[in-house]
């Protein structure tokens, strides 16, 4: 069976440092003002009552994505895994796809294509971990395959409460929020 | 159709031969040649050492490509980072290639009635700086010279600071940090916490912090740990005036009136010891001074601290009963930047003698016992005693539960009549005594009483500014330095190694020191020739082999028993060799034996109390130069309550100024109106508002809490200064 990847962010577990923010910068070469992935912090309630909910964000990897469907020249594609990448040599900057995503994970490299998250898939065929989940220091993102039955990722989302951000917008995202 | 033009661009596009030849790779939707992008960080190779960008000192790999460092990952070796780091320690290569290092030897000259920095050779500076040395020397007596230290690399300047014949060696990590946690538990327990902190959060089953925010401080193994526990179910208790990340994960969140943490413990223990939830066995066996202890909590009700804490009986009571559900792995974290109020020993005292109450002191889940690998001295020549003893204190009677320097007391030691002798040299290693220490304006006023400061550091931090001669040090990650081993519950031998050529004409710490030990004819105590000479001897002393230390960065010892359930038998080095909850030493050196809640000033109306803390990207005040984890946290904010915001017509986002009790006016920074805070006091991050010109990043970005801390009180029993103690004005900046 072909893999779907997929991460399960822990939000009991995150504290959001940063480090997964800071590790994909450095593992990708991204310039000071690129982010492929960021951390969010929703307060809910009033003093003293009150609940705050941390997010590790990335690109959803999405199953029916935005970006690939509104992309003109068919840069933005599936590879392995499901996971949404752009063909540099493709794309011309257009920003259809930043646009059309509804999780804003996409911007356009200084050197004219639409960048994002790419699950570290150089590492994952290598047989490593993307570079979030491989750094976080309070091992909140768990990555893997959605096919596969025994992976940590599975039980995860079998044993877990999860959530989906924006699952309104129905792209089918493929990050799970663990509550 | 799309399929088509999609077809067409592709053929273009390898047309114009811009298509990799390399890992292409099919993908099964449309059979498309595809390239997966590798940004190639890998390094060529990849060198072991340990961090320093905090104190933690975590392993790192140093991935090194075409002699450059791409990226720093953990270690999976070591036990301090177990292959994870922090967001400081990734964002360590923004350090290294920090376009504002010091880049050569600096010294101040007279021009034309202007003071300039000449850049100079290092043969020239280290000249210079071993003939102003000598000079104090020979006019006051080698103990008028101190040295301020920070971080491991100072380790050869202590060592230069022996031979010399100076007592007055001092790091803000005493005085200015966790000093009354050492002290409070080393009059307990006989022992202090070290660092790491000798605790066992993975294995707590209830972990309670007061005050401190664990997550947005982000000592990495204890961060693990905690999620670890929390993983497992554990539960939090969190005492802070600040919703903090921490609270937002506990069962129980105590927004307490700042500066009233003794009477919650009292509270808690009045409880605990009321409703019998202690633990009697233990008590009995191993500690001296239960009854004194309950009569003194007795009328110490939840009643009575409510008023006086804000927090309301049903929630101490709770809280309490959820403490003592856990013991004896309930976990009554010690905190570590502890110096706030004045009263700190005494604070820390009481989480003392609480999980003392909870049995959780020698157990799992609570305090343990590590010890550390073996790891001989390197011989060396062995320095003569001082002639005369540290300056730190007016008279050797104040602070008599002082066991380091007080770095404050060396730095007021440097102003007429404030010390037995007066100091007329510094030389600084490492911090930025402007934000470390607290009033600035008096350490000012203590520089210009001296002959002669040199500092020693990577960025031209204020201090640097305030010298006569700056001396450019190497990163951690281009040099050696000595090895550790720490006692930790998995014992240790960790090594620091470069993995890149100095760069620019900076210099490791070592080779300055022993360059001005060659100056000031201390060579003998030098005898090395490399650092490599120290490490191995000191290596192979204990056994192991540098080559695998070198290819690992760390060797592991065996594991020995830390605690009572892996069959460690408990002792207390204490004068009653029990637990002492009545403190005999604190009742003959004139303060109270048990710990007292005494109120502290309130804010007056329209000002608040100024707090500081960390946010995980950032610890001291250097890190505000780091371009990559500004990147990520650009300046810090003042946290002010939605409420008070609205009173103060002041709007997220909006920049303003601070004045506070003493007239001191901050640079401008922004304002996070926030939910998260009390009304009675305002909070910042710790170490921005930069004022060097050199700090070309961090320069008037956010404002500097050290500058508001024109006003410390004093622990009389260790002289720790407490900072949370000054009163801020919110002024809306001219725009």
């Amino acid at each position: 069976m072909s893999k779907r990847y997929a991460m399960a962010i822990d939000m009991k577990r995150c504290v959001g440092c940063s480090a997964c923010v800071i590790a994909c910068k450095e593992e990708n070469g991204l310039a000071l003002a690129a982010f492929r992935s960021w951390v969010e912090i929703e307060t809910r309630g009033t003093y003293p009552a009150l609940a705050l909910e941390i997010h590790s964000e990335r690109c959803e990897q999405c199953s029916d994505a935005a970006c690939v469907s509104n992309c003109p020249t068919g840069a933005s594609y599936y590879a392995r895994g499901g996971v949404v990448l752009v063909q540099r040599e493709l794309c011309t900057g257009c920003k259809a796809c930043v646009a059309a995503c509804p999780y804003e994970a996409r911007y356009i490299h200084h050197d004219g294509y639409a960048d994002k998250c790419t699950f570290c898939l150089h590492r994952v065929e290598k047989g490593l971990l993307p570079a979030c989940a491989s750094a976080c220091p309070t091992q909140s993102i768990t990555f893997g395959d959605l096919n596969d039955p025994s992976s940590d990722l599975v039980k995860l989302l079998r044993s877990r409460q999860w959530k989906q951000l924006r699952a309104d917008a129905g792209t089918k995202p493929n990050l799970y929020y663990l509550t | 159709m799309a399929f088509t033009r999609r077809d067409f661009i592709r053929i273009g596009a390898m047309a114009g031969g811009v298509a990799a030849a390399s890992g292409l790779t099919t993908d099964w939707w449309s059979l498309q040649a595809r390239t997966i992008p590798d940004p190639k960080t890998d390094g060529d190779h990849v060198v072991p050492t340990f961090c320093e960008l905090c104190f933690w000192k975590c392993g790192v790999l140093a991935h090194v490509k075409n002699g450059r460092v791409t990226k720093i990952t953990g270690n999976p070796a070591h036990p301090l980072s177990k292959g994870r780091l922090c967001p400081r320690g990734e964002a360590a290569t923004a350090l290294l290639y920090d376009p504002d290092r010091l880049k050569t030897p600096l010294i101040r000259r007279a021009k034309r009635g202007q003071q300039v920095f000449e850049a100079v050779t290092w043969a020239v500076a280290l000249d210079e700086t071993a003939k102003r040395m000598d000079a104090i020397r020979t006019k006051y007596g080698p103990e008028a010279f101190a040295l301020f230290t920070h971080g491991w690399g100072g380790s050869w300047f202590t060592r230069l600071m022996q031979a010399y014949g100076s007592p007055n060696v001092a790091a803000p990590s005493y005085a200015q940090c966790r000093g009354p946690r050492e002290a409070g538990f080393t009059l307990t327990f006989g022992q202090g916490l070290g660092s790491p902190e000798s605790i066992d959060i993975e294995n707590a089953r209830c972990i309670t912090l007061i005050g401190s925010h664990l997550g947005e401080n982000m000592h990495n193994t204890q961060v693990q740990e905690l999620a670890t526990a929390i993983g497992r179910g554990a539960e939090l208790v969190v005492v802070d005036p600040r919703f903090s990340i921490a609270a937002s994960k506990a069962k129980y969140w105590l927004p307490i009136r700042p500066g009233t943490d003794i009477a919650l413990l009292l509270a808690w223990m009045n409880v605990i010891i009321t409703e019998k939830r202690y633990d009697a066995d233990y008590v009995a066996k191993y500690a001296e001074g239960f009854d004194q202890l309950a009569k003194h909590v007795e009328s110490k009700t939840p009643e009575w601290a409510y008023p006086i804490t804000g927090i309301e009986p049903q929630l101490i009571r709770d809280s309490a009963r959820l403490i003592a559900s856990a013991r004896p792995a309930s976990l009554i974290h010690p905190g570590r930047h502890v110096t706030w109020y004045g009263d700190d020993t005494q604070r820390l005292r009481s989480i003392a003698i609480l999980s003392a109450l909870l049995g959780s002191w020698g157990r799992r889940g609570g305090y343990i016992l590590p010890s550390a690998m073996e790891l001989p001295k390197y011989p060396g020549r062995k320095p003569q005693q001082p002639a005369r003893a540290v300056a730190d204190r007016r008279e050797p009677s104040l602070y008599p539960l002082a066991d380091e320097t007080l770095a404050s007391g060396v730095c007021d030691a440097t102003i007429p009549g404030k010390a037995p002798y007066q100091l007329k040299g510094w030389m600084v290693y490492g911090t930025n005594l402007m934000q470390a220490l607290p009033a600035p304006q008096q350490t000012e006023k203590a520089i210009q009483e001296l002959d002669f400061l040199v500092a020693i550091d990577v960025l031209p931090a204020e201090i640097t500014g305030w010298s006569d001669i700056v001396l450019p040090e190497s990163t951690y990650l281009e040099r050696y330095d000595d090895v550790w081993a720490p006692a930790y519950k998995e014992p240790f031998i960790a090594m620091r190694q470069p993995a890149v050529e100095p760069m620019y004409d900076s210099k490791p710490g070592w080779w300055i020191a022993r360059e001005l030990a060659a100056r000031l004819g201390l060579h003998d105590y030098f005898d090395w020739q490399h650092p490599l000479d120290v490490v191995r001897w000191r290596v192979e002393a204990a056994g192991q082999s540098l080559a695998k230390l070198r290819a690992t960065g760390v060797v592991q010892g065996a594991r020995v028993p830390v605690s009572e359930e892996e069959g460690l038998a408990l002792s207390f080095d204490t004068p009653s060799k029990k637990i002492e909850l009545f403190s005999s030493t604190l009742a003959s050196a004139g303060f109270d034996p048990l710990p007292d809640y005494s109120p502290h000033p309130q804010p007056p109306d329209g000002m608040f109390r100024l707090l500081m803390g960390r946010a995980p990207t950032h610890t001291f005040g250097r890190m505000a130069n780091n371009r990559l984890a500004g990147a990520v946290y650009p300046e810090n904010e003042l946290w002010l309550n939605t409420l008070v915001a609205k009173s103060l017509d002041v709007k997220n986002g909006d920049r303003v100024t601070l004045e506070n009790q003493d007239g001191v006016k901050s640079l401008p920074v922004r304002a996070k109106v926030t939910e998260r805070i009390r009304g009675d006091c305002v909070y910042m991050v710790h170490g921005w508002g930069h004022t060097a010109n050199g700090m070309k990043f961090a320069r008037h970005r956010g404002a500097s809490d050290s500058e508001l801390v024109s006003r410390y009180a004093t622990d009389p029993v260790m002289g720790g200064t407490g900072m949370n103690v000054n009163f801020v004005r919110v002024l809306k900046a001219e725009a």
